[in-house]
């Protein structure tokens, strides 16, 4: 009992949901961000970050087939999830998750995935042998017209889907954020602001990581980096931070002005419990100071210093958002419903829900993004046609 | 024109009448859930509620021990179908009252020695609300509404995705340390549907609990919450329970 300060009601002393399901909003929002910078390009024609364009659909191909996984380890019975898709109880906000995962994975992510990339494919196919020509096949669906008019085509068909993707990234993310914000017992989650607040975050988390990893990849190739590029992806960069950061902010002054009667256990929580994640994290290291190194990023202008702003920036961006997936998660279960209390979530390392397979889960999208790049490089290579874009 | 068979349209319309009664009949069965198969009890006769007298409740603990023992409930501390609660009200400070439940209240209370202050017990469970927030969160349906007004969880469906729990305004919800799934208080339908009486108002000595059913109009609770000032926790919730609570005090959550 020393982990409970004032009164909760006895069966909330023990945290229902753990960091495994930190995990699960901060993983969709890198996803549904990558696919935005993706659609960034190929929808409104922002040129500039063309070189982004493929890494920005392998970055949120991998990160979305990692995204169940938090959800499926934190179960009581995982054998059963499957009893979702079969039997879904229509009035749950839940039993959407696996529709909507799979729309996006299936009907966005790998049909505009396998359209940009299909002639390579054709052409990987066609000078392999072997197993890999079998794979490489498959991958084709044994078809090699690659003539102008079926990549006309394609070209279309990707168009419309990436169309069709922007508000399917929204839904996803927003969904998430709607799990939350629609559990009316709960006045910390309980807002309509929050599928909003998750968007944009989203967003914002997502751009970041395929501009780290742009920045990552470049060095690691030893190639140039496009500093128009990186200089346009910080740009709307901010302009999304700025969106999201008001949208914070609006939602905690509606809480303070409106101060109805969860707000004093919930600002004791925030000054206590949540300060360091909170105030210091999420707020301070994790939105102000990158808003303040993007916005003046411009007036460096040697270029290797340049990035180096943008790459810490970036990184505190990451925090930041981590911080407050965290914050919402964890802090919604910390303080009890009667407001007469709080608990404390203890983090334990070599659990089925601890730090450990946390930070695998973490690591494992990008051993899947280095396989993706491996099989379907998103740079022109030597050996292969340039990208049609 | 080719004039309408009538035979072949009554036949049609014959068919068609009795495969939509079957449908529904065949919907009223999956929407309801499963209720308990009890010989001779019809689920759809009864609407149970449950009144909480707290100015009878002396805080022993009986109910939540005869629930655990009743219910295979975990004697591990953090999981109750029902627990006690006692209130301790300093008139100059009403807002900030001092709240317990030591170990639920399974062993009692310690003595009170504090002066001058208002004290009561608010025996606390499942609120068996009409419009149950855990009902409509359970993404595979689950948790369900029985006919008669139990909300029941099955436990070879549950996910154990905890959803249901975050979305209990009153923490009556857990999971069952052995099976993994959301457990909580069945009203002990395999007593009541047998016409025997929760084990947690069998065992009160003062009578602070009563099951009613409100179906019924010769049950005692109907003139009960005529003559009484009842309440219900959290009206705000707008989640329309059915256990009443008689000399609530309002800084009860």
């Amino acid at each position: 009992m020393d982990r409970v300060q004032g009164f909760m009601y006895p069966n909330e002393i023990e945290l229902q949901w753990s960091i495994l399901i930190v995990l699960y909003p901060f993983i969709t929002g890198l996803v549904a961000g990558a696919f935005i910078l993706a659609s960034l390009e190929r929808v409104f024609n922002v040129q500039a970050v063309k070189p982004t364009y493929r890494l920005s659909l392998l970055t949120a191909l991998a990160f979305m087939l990692v995204a169940p996984l938090p959800l499926q380890l934190h179960l009581g019975h995982p054998e059963r999830s499957f009893e979702m898709y079969l039997t879904p109880h229509t009035t749950s906000a839940m039993a959407m998750f696996g529709f909507v995962y799979l729309w996006y994975l299936m009907v966005v992510l790998v049909v505009e995935i396998w359209l940009e990339y299909r002639r390579e494919i054709v052409s990987a196919w066609q000078s392999a042998s072997g197993a890999k020509r079998l794979a490489f096949g498959a991958l084709a669906l044994w078809s090699s017209n690659t003539s102008a008019e079926a990549l006309r085509v394609d070209d279309r068909v990707g168009r419309l889907v990436t169309i069709i993707g922007i508000p399917s990234a929204f839904l996803l993310h927003g969904y998430v954020g709607f799990i939350f914000g629609s559990v009316k017992a709960n006045p910390w989650w309980s807002t309509p602001m929050m599928p909003v607040v998750f968007l944009f975050s989203a967003i914002v988390s997502g751009v970041v990581l395929v501009m780290l990893m742009y920045m990552a990849m470049t060095a690691y190739r030893k190639v140039p980096v496009d500093m128009v590029c990186l200089d346009t992806i910080a740009r709307y960069l901010l302009y999304a931070f700025l969106i999201d950061f008001s949208l914070e902010l609006l939602d905690l002054a509606h809480r303070i002005y409106e101060a109805d009667e969860s707000f004093k256990t919930l600002d004791f929580m925030v000054h206590t419990r949540l300060f360091l994640s909170q105030i210091v994290l999420q707020i301070v290291v994790g939105t102000l100071v990158p808003i303040v190194l993007l916005a003046s990023a411009h007036l460096v202008q040697n270029a290797a210093l340049r990035r180096l702003v943008y790459g810490l920036a970036g990184v505190l961006t990451l925090i930041g958002i981590f911080a407050m997936r965290w914050n919402v998660v964890i802090g919604g279960q910390l303080f009890s419903k009667s407001f007469l209390g709080y608990t404390t979530y203890k983090l334990q390392f070599a659990t089925r829900e601890g730090l450990g397979v946390s930070l695998l889960l973490l690591i494992l999208p990008f051993v899947l993004l280095a396989g993706l790049v491996r099989i379907l490089p998103p740079w022109p290579a030597a050996t292969a046609p340039a990208t049609k874009h | 024109m080719p004039v309408p068979d009538r035979r072949a349209f009554l036949l049609q319309t014959g068919k068609l009448l009795v495969l939509t009664a079957s449908a529904a009949a065949a919907w009223d069965y999956v929407a309801a859930g499963q209720p308990e198969n009890a010989p001779g009890y019809d689920a759809t006769a009864h609407w149970w509620a449950m009144i909480i007298d707290v100015e009878q409740c002396i805080g022993c603990g009986r109910c939540v021990q005869a629930c655990k023992a009743e219910n295979g409930v975990s004697t591990e501390p953090y999981y109750f179908r029902t627990w006690v609660e006692r209130y301790e009200i300093d008139p100059s400070d009403p807002d900030h009252p001092r709240v317990e439940s030591p170990n639920g209240g399974y062993d009692g209370f310690p003595e009170n020695t504090r002066a001058g202050v208002k004290t009561f017990f608010v025996p606390k469970l499942c609120n068996h609300c009409a419009d149950s927030p855990c009902v409509q969160v359970c993404p595979v349906g689950a948790t369900f509404q029985t006919p008669d007004g139990v909300v029941l969880v099955d436990k070879e469906y549950c996910l154990g995705c905890r959803y249901c729990i975050q979305a209990c305004p009153y923490g009556c919800r857990f999971i069952d340390p052995e099976t993994h799934t959301a457990d909580k208080c069945t009203l002990c339908y395999h007593r009541i549907t047998k016409g025997l009486q929760t084990a947690c108002v069998e065992v009160c000595p003062t009578g602070a609990r009563y099951l009613g059913d409100l179906k019924n109009p010769a049950d005692p609770i109907h003139e009960f919450l005529r003559t009484h000032m009842v309440q219900v926790l959290k009206p705000q919730m707008a989640t329309h329970p059915k256990t009443f609570y008689n000399a609530l005090d309002g800084v009860v959550r």
